[in-house]
């Protein structure tokens, strides 16, 4: 949010508008240097998400909601909100480095003491999450920074034939 | 008890022994000053005689004390009070408590199992847990990781042990144990991880296993006669937990059992209903999935099916059958029946003869009901049972990846596992309702022991052009198949209904309201906020000629994690996203019995 708001802020630009301008302006995990395929990537080739002017998101983000609605949601509450049970995950995916989102998502990890109990599981062998992890992942992203609101993402980009081979070759 | 003559001429030693478990039980459950069972008793009516608390005086109800449980999750179920002990249980890890209530509550013991906390994230929804049981002398305590555990009432000390499934594929316990007979029957969860469901009886006595019936698979797995197993009337014939299924997938099936148990002792047959198939993806699953979503009437002592009723063929909405089966004895057309009630996740309440398993009445007990336009009730008809699916609701029709907007009720159902009540005085039910619509997309999942297996997205609102609020608690006739009177609550209803000869009913609310109102009319008479958001059930006793009634405050369960941040209506528009109620603006987590009496 900090990013888009300080923008806001100084130029009262459109909403739109300003989301692309975080993008062009801040060196962080969020902005896209590049497009490959349907995908986006931050200059550190970290997978990010993309919101288009007229509010088209990419297909990967698109993918992420239905994927985390599947598989995340049942604990980390809707839309990566967070629950009575399991933290705000549109939170992680802003605060936590990309490479320790995944490695939290494969292996897992555990708080136990008197007053937590929360368990992650290690999710390395399920296709349904390790398919998808980067969409989850960038989705997450989008939440956190408010580019995609909650509920159903509107208009999306098409499903390229490199992620359809992909996600083929992927589930097996 | 014909069974019992028979037997005593035989095998007298053996049956007496199981006899007296079983009679000595009834004396408890019967007792009103006492909660024995988590049901309230073997009927599931969740009925109390007591009366000293009344319609006249409830609105002087104050707290007598309270006890904090120490665990920080959603609190289910209810504590027992057997004599002058009060047995309370907790959420993972599942501690049980045995408090004196001859001397202020002190802790008489405590019991902590040891438990691999990867059982944890395996427990879809929470790690709740609805209570402990009693019989002869012993606590029965289902955990978490599915070991059945015999504690000495009077010691805490471990009788004996047995594990009922496996965690590591996904098998796990939330639900209570009913101990009939010389068994105590216990359930399985993990519908969303591709578990086989299953129902097993262990021997009181030792723990050993008696009989297992599993929801689907092959005859001698699922306990039928498929010439005398009747489904409407008719008989089930052979392979019928198997040729509603494509290949193997019955194996991964579904159908869990993690729901309440009811006991017709007469008839001795246990009722319970299986949840939903698996996956959420109907595509992957052609066929009616028999024996899912279905009401099932057992032999306690072999597990035998008498009859079953599928209610939901082919599930495409997770409508899971396993919500409680209330036991009543009422009058149709100028004849005494025996009826079972059924408030089932799809949004119908059902009424059926429990003896044969005939269909008397479905009618939906929320009006916004719109999957379906009802059930087919012609004995003649081809389609007789059936619930007649509305094509634009149909997530099977409109195939993989397309997402179907505007069912009404959402997957966790127009009620989920919170129990209603019946009052005999009334002839009225007390129901929990969930007010929430869903869209529901399907789409392609593959299968991994132990992972989640799921293979929907699905976005939940409050039901459209209502009052806004995502529950109702209502009063029903089960032989009308009408709402009799209707509370608009702001959030689902999550907790087990109380009904008393007092003329009163008892319900908690998410905000962590415990409420009274007037059981003919609805009027509330009385409501106080608890620590924590109520998803546990109301129970009452009585001691030293006091009448208590007792509640667990403890938000959590799958209304923790779907209501916690709030719901929003994507038909909205942007501009009301997040203007429906969040659960977190009102209540923290918790864990905390409160009791409450009149002042002295």
């Amino acid at each position: 949010m900090k990013p888009i708001a300080s923008l806001l802020g100084a130029s009262l630009l459109a909403a739109t508008a300003s989301v692309a301008l975080a993008q062009d302006d801040t060196p962080d995990n969020i902005a896209v240097a590049y497009e490959e395929d349907g995908r986006y990537f931050t200059e550190d080739d970290v997978p990010t998400y993309n919101v288009a002017e007229d509010g088209t998101i990419d297909w990967p983000s698109y993918s992420g909601f239905r994927r985390y609605h599947s598989e995340c949601h049942v604990c980390h509450g809707p839309e990566g909100e967070g629950s009575t049970y399991a933290p705000a995950l549109k939170v992680s995916a802003i605060d936590m480095d990309y490479y320790d989102f995944y490695d939290v998502v494969v292996n897992g990890r555990q708080k136990i003491d008197a007053s937590h109990q929360s368990v992650m599981p290690a999710f390395g062998d399920n296709p349904n999450v390790m398919c998808y992890l980067n969409d989850i992942y960038v989705y997450l992203k989008a939440r956190g920074t408010d580019a995609i609101p909650r509920g159903r993402p509107g208009k999306k980009e098409k499903k390229s034939d490199v992620i359809r081979e992909d996600e083929n070759a992927c589930l097996g | 008890m014909k069974k019992l003559l028979a037997l005593t001429s035989t095998i007298a030693l053996c049956a007496a022994s199981w006899s007296s478990a079983n009679e000595a039980l009834m004396g408890e459950i019967s007792n009103p000053d006492q909660w024995a069972i988590q049901t309230g008793d073997y009927k599931n009516q969740r009925f109390s005689q007591l009366e000293q608390i009344n319609k006249d005086n409830v609105g002087d109800l104050q707290v007598a004390w309270t006890f904090s449980t120490g665990v920080l999750r959603g609190h289910e179920g209810s504590p027992l009070v057997i004599g002058d002990t009060m047995y309370l249980h907790t959420p993972f890890p599942n501690i049980v408590y045995a408090l004196d209530l001859a001397n202020d509550g002190k802790i008489k013991w405590k019991y902590e199992p040891k438990q691999d906390p990867d059982v944890i994230p395996v427990m879809c929804c929470d790690t709740v847990n609805r209570g402990v049981a009693y019989a002869d002398g012993k606590i029965f305590l289902h955990q978490a990781d599915t070991t059945v555990v015999a504690l000495n009432a009077d010691t805490g000390a471990v009788e004996w042990s047995v594990v009922n499934g496996d965690p590591s594929k996904g098998e796990t316990n939330t639900a209570t144990v009913l101990p009939v007979n010389d068994k105590v029957i216990v359930g399985i969860s993990g519908g969303e991880f591709g578990v086989r469901g299953s129902v097993t009886a262990y021997n009181m006595a030792d723990g050993s296993l008696a009989w297992r019936a599993y929801s689907m698979g092959p005859d001698s797995d699922i306990l039928v006669d498929p010439e005398t197993t009747t489904h409407l009337g008719k008989p089930v014939g052979a392979d019928s937990g198997t040729n509603t299924w494509e290949g193997d997938q019955w194996m991964i099936g579904g159908g869990t059992t993690w729901g309440w148990y009811s006991y017709d002792a007469e008839e001795n047959l246990v009722y319970y209903g299986t949840g939903n198939p698996s996956t959420w993806n109907p595509a992957q699953r052609p066929g009616d999935n028999r024996w899912s979503m279905t009401i099932m009437a057992r032999d306690a002592d072999t597990g035998m099916a008498k009859w079953f009723y599928q209610m939901t063929p082919h599930d495409e909405w997770d409508y899971d059958g396993i919500n409680e089966m209330i036991l009543t004895e009422q009058e149709i057309d100028g004849e005494m029946r025996k009826l079972l009630t059924h408030f089932d996740r799809n949004g119908l309440g059902y009424t059926m003869d429990r003896v044969t398993g005939e269909l008397l009445v479905a009618e939906p007990f929320d009006p916004v009901v719109n999957w379906t336009t009802g059930v087919d009730m012609d004995p003649e008809s081809e389609t007789y049972g059936r619930p007649a699916v509305v094509a634009q609701y149909s997530t099977e029709q409109n195939g993989e990846d397309v997402n179907s907007t505007g069912i009404c009720p959402a997957a966790l159902g127009s009620k989920d596992q919170q129990p209603a009540a019946y009052s005999p005085e009334t002839q009225l039910f007390y129901v929990p309702t969930n007010h929430v619509c869903m869209d529901y997309e399907p789409f392609r999942v593959s299968y991994t022991a132990g992972q989640p297996y799921v293979g929907a997205t699905l976005s939940m609102y409050p039901a459209p052009d209502s009052h806004g609020g995502m529950g109702n608690f209502i009063a029903w006739d089960n032989i009308a198949g009408e709402i009799k009177w209707s509370l608009p609550e702001q959030f689902s209803v999550w907790s087990g209904a109380l009904a008393t000869a007092g003329d009163i009913v008892f319900y908690g609310t998410l905000e962590g309201y415990l409420k009274a109102v007037n059981a003919e009319t609805g009027e509330e008479l009385y409501k106080f906020k608890t620590p924590s958001g109520i998803i546990g059930n109301v129970m009452t006793y009585s001691h030293g000629g006091k009448q208590y009634v007792g509640i667990l405050s403890g938000v959590g369960g799958w209304a923790g994690i779907g209501l916690a941040a709030g719901l929003t209506n994507p038909n909205d528009g942007l501009g009301a996203v997040g203007g429906y109620a969040a659960l977190s603006d009102y209540t923290a987590l918790g864990g905390q019995l409160t009791v409450f009496a009149l002042p002295n």
